[in-house]
């Protein structure tokens, strides 16, 4: 296994006005992973993103891409991006949109194969404006293969795909990885992350929160809400997040068994207990508010 | 530079497949040389030919207003276009095939009121003159697609349609160029020198027949040129600080 290092921040910090998005971030993406960026909206994952692409600069902190600035575009040769789906030029043919693209790159790939790997091969004379939600969706992912990249930041790349949509996706992801690609993924959805990511960087309030194997981030993640209506409850163990509806009170917690048994223990009268699976949403907001559970 | 000329193809690609936004632009100038050149100058060599420089000047003016104003403002809003930046080639040849793309389309709209002034008026021009008149409008454009830029890169595309449209009529007219050139009347020859449109369009009155600019006009067309490139560079430079710093 190489340990190339294609694309690293390094104590970076973005600020937009008085909101910071990132927030002294160190990162390295060495050749061959496929890692998983995970967190609620607003946690600074696409801020990331349009940092490693060119888009934007750091505040302070340095932001590398195959060892150079991703600022001069010739660094950026080697990666495909994901462009939005509500912006792809509606008048031009699902071939042309290929083409054009691929025009940029000095090792554009032949746009045959690339329709084919993405489900797309029926539409190539359709123009873009004709097409479906879901197809827009796959075009927009390919278009990131478009230049035969060897890192490839796909943002949100299934949202709003059917099933079987995002199974041909994961596939055509997946493909790309087997050959040697790099992917860095971003998502809301747990189950993509957990189907294609082998590293997850969890994101929050524009920190790295945890960086670890997918195992390892699974556990962290499987945090859940115990919910009871009490007057008033004893110090308990294991609870990273607190919050009161009038009588209804809302734990959040990394071991909903454990904090169930000390409930019992303590004798405290309670009623209509709840266990529920946290939404991965909820269990960020929990992780970002108490970050020293993580250590 | 080859980028700057795909992207100029798959712009007119673009355009092409909506016909009507080409039809608009040339549709001004040739309604209001059938309507107003041919049954009042027509029969007068001079005087059509005249008029025809000025229609077709008015063509270059709204156009270059049109297409740079209205079509960056929309470009911007876009998220392709952010998207266009992440790709390995900066935003010189977006930039370049935007210049040639309207250039096309400019021609386009040129093409309707050279076939009404060569078979429905009188209006003559030897091949030199024409090559020269030519050369003078695309030389009197470059203030308006300067405007247009600053336009499109400071407005949002709402504002952008009325704004063009408020910097182009008043310009139009006030320059003269639905007057007369010798004998205008007396506001618009008040006017006119400090506009743009008049500068430019005696540029082209002096290449196709016997008008000699004056350089009170020639003067003002330089000052309003630096002013918009420096408006545009300015405009362009804030977009790009305000988007991608």
């Amino acid at each position: 296994m190489t340990t190339e290092i294609l694309a690293r921040t390094v104590d970076v910090t973005r600020r937009y006005g008085d909101v910071v998005a990132l927030d002294r971030v160190t990162l390295d993406i060495t050749a061959g992973e496929l890692v998983g960026l995970l967190g609620p909206n607003g946690a600074g994952k696409s801020t990331l993103i349009n940092l490693f692409a060119g888009l934007r600069s750091p505040t302070s902190g340095t932001v590398e891409l195959f060892g150079g600035s991703p600022r001069d575009p010739a660094q950026r040769r080697l990666i495909g991006v994901t462009p939005q789906d509500t912006g792809l030029p509606q008048a031009l043919k699902v071939g042309e949109c290929v083409d054009f693209v691929s025009a940029h790159f000095p090792a554009g790939v032949a746009r045959g194969p690339l329709l084919e790997r993405f489900g797309l091969s029926d539409l190539e004379r359709r123009q873009i404006g004709s097409l479906s939600g879901g197809q827009k969706r796959r075009l927009a992912v390919a278009l990131a293969f478009a230049g035969d990249p060897r890192l490839v930041f796909l943002d949100e790349p299934t949202t709003g795909l059917d099933v079987d949509a995002r199974r041909t996706l994961w596939d055509g992801v997946r493909d790309f990885h087997a050959e040697g690609g790099t992917v860095v993924l971003t998502s809301h959805y747990l189950e993509e992350i957990e189907a294609l990511a082998h590293r997850v960087v969890v994101v929050g309030d524009g920190r790295v929160l945890a960086d670890d194997t997918m195992e390892k981030v699974r556990d962290i993640v499987g945090v859940r809400r115990v919910s009871l209506t009490a007057a008033e409850l004893p110090e308990l163990p294991g609870v990273v997040g607190v919050e009161r509806q009038g009588e209804r009170v809302h734990l959040v917690t990394l071991d909903a068994d454990e904090l169930v048994r000390e409930l019992v223990r303590a004798d405290v009268p309670f009623s209509g207990l709840e266990v529920r699976q946290t939404s991965l949403e909820e269990a960020f907001l929990a992780i970002t508010a108490r970050p020293a559970v993580l250590a | 530079m080859a980028l700057a000329f795909t992207h100029a193809k798959y712009q007119l690609l673009e355009t092409a497949r909506i016909p009507i936004a080409i039809v608009g632009s040339a549709f001004f100038p040739a309604a209001a040389m059938l309507f107003f050149v041919v049954p009042f100058a027509g029969d007068h060599p001079v005087g059509a030919t005249m008029a025809t420089a000025s229609m077709m000047m008015f063509a270059v003016m709204s156009t270059s207003l049109f297409t740079f104003g209205v079509g960056v403002a929309e470009d911007r809003a876009q998220p392709w276009d952010p998207y266009l930046r992440t790709l390995p080639a900066g935003a010189f040849p977006r930039f370049a095939g935007r210049i040639l793309s309207g250039l096309a389309v400019m021609a386009v709209s040129l093409v309707p009121v050279l076939l009404i002034a060569a078979f429905l008026t009188k209006a003559s021009v030897t091949v030199g003159g024409l090559l020269l008149g030519l050369a003078a409008l695309a030389l009197g454009s470059v203030p308006f697609t300067l405007l247009g830029l600053f336009v499109g890169y400071v407005m949002p595309t709402k504002a952008a349609v009325a704004v063009v449209q408020v910097i182009f009529f008043p310009m139009a007219v006030g320059g003269g160029l639905l007057t007369s050139p010798v004998d205008p009347p007396a506001f618009i020859a008040a006017i006119a020198p400090y506009l743009p449109s008049r500068g430019a369009v005696e540029l082209v009155w002096a290449a196709v027949g016997d008008f000699s600019p004056r350089p009170i006009t020639m003067v003002m067309l330089a000052v309003w040129t630096l002013a918009a490139g420096a408006a545009a560079v300015w405009g362009y430079r804030r977009d790009e600080g305000t988007r991608f710093a």
